[in-house]
């Protein structure tokens, strides 16, 4: 369905990721927010508290993130399209959270502006130190979804995209921005609402006597209810069964855990976005995210200046990862550079996923501001050869 | 006559005493008998007192136990 | 099995009032014998029946516990949340969808202690839900442990020595806080309990009913008190209604005194309330009511 024009900014903006971002739940259908204060992410509720009023929705600013990362599931529950918005510390306490979304599949989106850490950290300033926290860092097993823009623009189109996808299959999406990504201010333009495509959630139509909250005909995604419509049904986040009643034997959490991973896994292919430039016959393959992407696209540029073959990967859903992808481009290439504002995240899953065929190369920073491009040119020239 | 009947859940029923303890007109008492988990359930003793409050299912944790006011034909009682 | 424990049932209607609010597919529940959780659910059952509440529109939020358990035996939509965050959920739930009934039912670790900070605030925002808190003076589900609100003295699985910090007195705290409706009963007010849920019912705002419950596996067997019945004659022994009382006078003891009794009833504008107010005022026309935000 196309977006409810009353939610979209229609215009030529000059705008910032953060507020970008804000737009876009708004052009995806997103009417509640719950947040609390983080450097850098806060200005994304913060203009969500100021439009949602004449929009028609709710904003609250909870006590903490606990509350925060429960109370938009409570309006998801109650019908609502709901976010919240966080960075490293607040992530952190929103772990538990994000693992009750997965375990009750409650479609909702999770906006990590990240930046320096461990603990306290660098508020004000970058890093992507928090990707592998955003596949594993709630307990359990499970799978989920990130995606990470490199400009305002991309907050906003693909802030709509992880709702789509969030409804589709009814799972928390990260939205993994950084510091310089959510405070760097372009051109972003929104279209018309006829021109958005927005997900509508997955609701049934069963009646109240075979409506199942937790079976699956065959697709592997449940259909959805809301409170308050007749069909009374129980929600936990204890392992459960098709009727969504708790049931903690082996065989019950066997078929519930795998198929939460398999409802995400098995359609990864479908799901995977990235950017691929000059790859055919390249011999080094930078493979890169977020703001780092457009430090490197400099020193890729600068590398071909040098007579050197190589290709651009940017990563534009970071999980799942497109392991495919990488083993496919293994075969061809003699090694890959990830540059990262991290000492060394996504680079596993790149080495993991090569097995050996290719030599991976990590550019590591620790984050704080971006890589200088030549450390990164530097890293492509040693792979090169 | 009695103005109200009890209903016994036997299988629901873990034996607290509640009902026993609280019945106001002393209708009950833990039977010999058990169910198949080895409780007591309770057992109507005086079943003429009973007054049909219902007080011995909202005392129940088990919803075990009720009681209902009986229908009386042509007014006797 | 004899005959006798199955007596013929005269009337029609031969069916427990309150089985209609059940999941009876999923009775006999966990709780053990003498624990008081049932009863507190027979209450609110009655409480059900007699305000005759749409049953559609309630919604029941619990949190981690025994009592939290509460919700999936319960036929009505119902969340069984993560530890503490009942309230928060519930705050969700009632924001986007204004019409619903809310009802958070948990326990008193639950609620105060891991879910103190939200209990605060939402009493403070007076955010229109129904707060159930079943105090078993413990943590029981997880075997035992000292709870906020145990006594002193009490011999705990954490303090095997006996508590000796001081306890929360809840309804003091949640007045102090906002709550618009505080009330204390004990699993033997049976009637009175269904009152004060039926009046709380009613109420626009932050209501809270603690609700005294025997754990006659950890609490009283721990501490040499007897059996959940045992705590039923305590109740009725020492319970002592007070309406109106100071809460600061209302504070727990192991043996001593309960006084129970409806202690706030206050009227304060609730939070959606004041929200619509404020965005009136200051936006005046501009203002775009929330309707209901159900995405289809």
């Amino acid at each position: 369905m196309k977006a409810d024009p009353r939610g979209v900014l229609t215009g030529i903006h000059f705008m910032d990721g953060d507020h970008a971002c804000c737009e876009g739940a708004l052009a995806a259908g997103a009417r509640f927010a719950a947040g609390y204060p983080i450097t850098p992410s806060t200005e994304v509720v913060e203009r969500f508290a100021s439009r949602v009023p004449t929009v028609g929705g709710t904003f609250i600013q909870m006590e903490d993130e606990l509350a925060a990362s429960i109370t938009l599931q409570g309006a998801v529950w109650g019908g609502a399209k709901a976010f919240t918005v966080t960075s490293g510390p607040g992530f952190s306490l929103m772990m538990e959270h994000i693992g009750y979304a997965v375990m009750t599949e409650t479609p909702c989106v999770f906006v990590d502006v990240q930046r320096g850490g461990p603990s306290t950290g660098l508020p004000t300033l970058p890093a992507q130190s928090d990707m592998f926290q955003a596949r594993w860092g709630s307990h359990g097993d499970y799978e989920i979804i990130a995606l990470c823009p490199n400009s305002p623009q991309e907050c906003f189109d693909l802030t709509i995209k992880a709702f789509n996808l969030a409804e589709e299959f009814r799972v928390p999406v990260m939205f993994m921005m950084d510091e310089v990504v959510g405070h760097m201010t372009e051109k972003v333009v929104i279209p018309p609402a006829d021109q958005i495509d927005v997900t509508p959630r997955r609701h049934t139509h069963k009646s109240f006597e075979d409506y199942l909250p937790y079976g699956t005909n065959g697709d592997q995604v449940p259909e959805m209810a809301h409170a308050g419509e007749g069909y009374k049904f129980h929600v936990t986040g204890l392992t459960h069964d098709e009727r969504g009643y708790p049931n903690m034997t082996p065989q019950v959490q066997d078929k519930l855990v795998r198929r939460l991973q398999s409802k995400i896994r098995d359609a990864a292919d479908r799901i995977a976005l990235f950017e691929e430039e000059q790859i055919e016959g390249a011999d080094v393959v930078v493979i890169s995210y977020g703001i780092t992407s457009r430090v490197a696209q400099r020193a890729i540029e600068a590398a071909r200046d040098q007579g050197l073959c190589v290709g651009k990967l940017r990563l534009i859903t970071a999980w799942p990862f497109p392991e495919q992808k990488i083993r496919e481009l293994a075969a061809n290439v003699k090694a890959f550079v990830v540059p990262e504002l991290n000492l060394g995240q996504m680079v596993r899953e790149v080495e993991r996923a090569a097995a050996g065929q290719a030599k991976t190369f990590a550019v590591s920073h620790a984050g704080g501001g971006v890589h200088n491009p030549n450390d990164i040119l530097k890293v492509i020239v040693e792979a090169s050869r | 006559m009695a103005k109200g009947r009890v209903s016994v859940v036997a299988e629901r029923c873990k034996a607290c005493g509640f009902c026993v303890e609280f019945c106001p007109s002393h209708v009950l008492a833990l039977s010999s008998a058990f169910n198949s988990k080895g409780y007591h359930p309770p057992h109507v003793v005086h079943p003429e007192k009973c007054s049909g409050c219902d007080l011995c299912g909202m005392y129940c944790p088990d919803f075990a136990i009720f009681a209902t006011k009986v229908k009386t034909a042509g007014g006797d009682k | 099995m004899s005959d006798s424990l199955l007596p013929d049932i005269l009337n029609n209607d031969g069916v427990n009032p309150v089985e209609q609010f059940l999941r009876s597919d999923r009775i006999p529940h966990i709780w053990c014998p003498g624990c008081g959780i049932g009863t507190t659910v027979n209450s609110f059952a009655r409480a059900l029946i007699e305000s005759k509440i749409d049953l559609q529109s309630l919604a029941l939020v619990s949190g981690i516990g025994c009592t939290g358990r509460v919700a999936g035996y319960v036929q009505l939509d119902s969340f069984h949340t993560t530890h503490g965050r009942a309230i928060p959920f519930a705050t969700g739930l009632k924001l986007a969808n204004p019409k619903l009934n809310v009802v958070v039912y948990s326990g008193d670790g639950d609620l105060s202690a891991i879910g103190g900070n939200h209990l605060i605030h939402a009493a403070r925002r007076n955010i229109d839900l129904k707060v159930i808190c079943v105090n078993n003076l413990i943590y029981a589900m997880t075997g035992g442990q000292t709870a906020p609100t145990t006594p002193d003295d009490s011999i705990t699985s954490t303090n095997p020595y006996g508590v000796f910090e001081p306890s929360f007195n809840l309804p003091q705290l949640v007045e102090a806080a906002g709550a618009v409706y505080v009330a204390r009963w004990t699993t033997f007010h049976v009637r009175q309990l269904a009152r004060s849920i039926g009046e709380a019912f009613q109420k626009k705002g932050f209501s809270f009913i603690e609700v005294i419950s025997p754990c006659p596996t950890l609490y009283q067997r721990r501490n040499k008190l007897g059996d959940g019945l045992d705590a039923m004659k305590y109740y009725k022994e020492k319970s002592k209604v007070r309406h109106g009382a100071p809460t600061s006078e209302v504070g727990l003891t192991m043996t001593g005194e309960i006084v129970v009794g409806k202690f706030v009833d206050r009227d304060r504008p609730d939070y959606q309330t004041l929200m619509r107010g404020q965005f009136a005022e200051s936006l005046g026309e501009r203002f775009v009511e929330q309707t209901e935000m159900v995405c289809s």
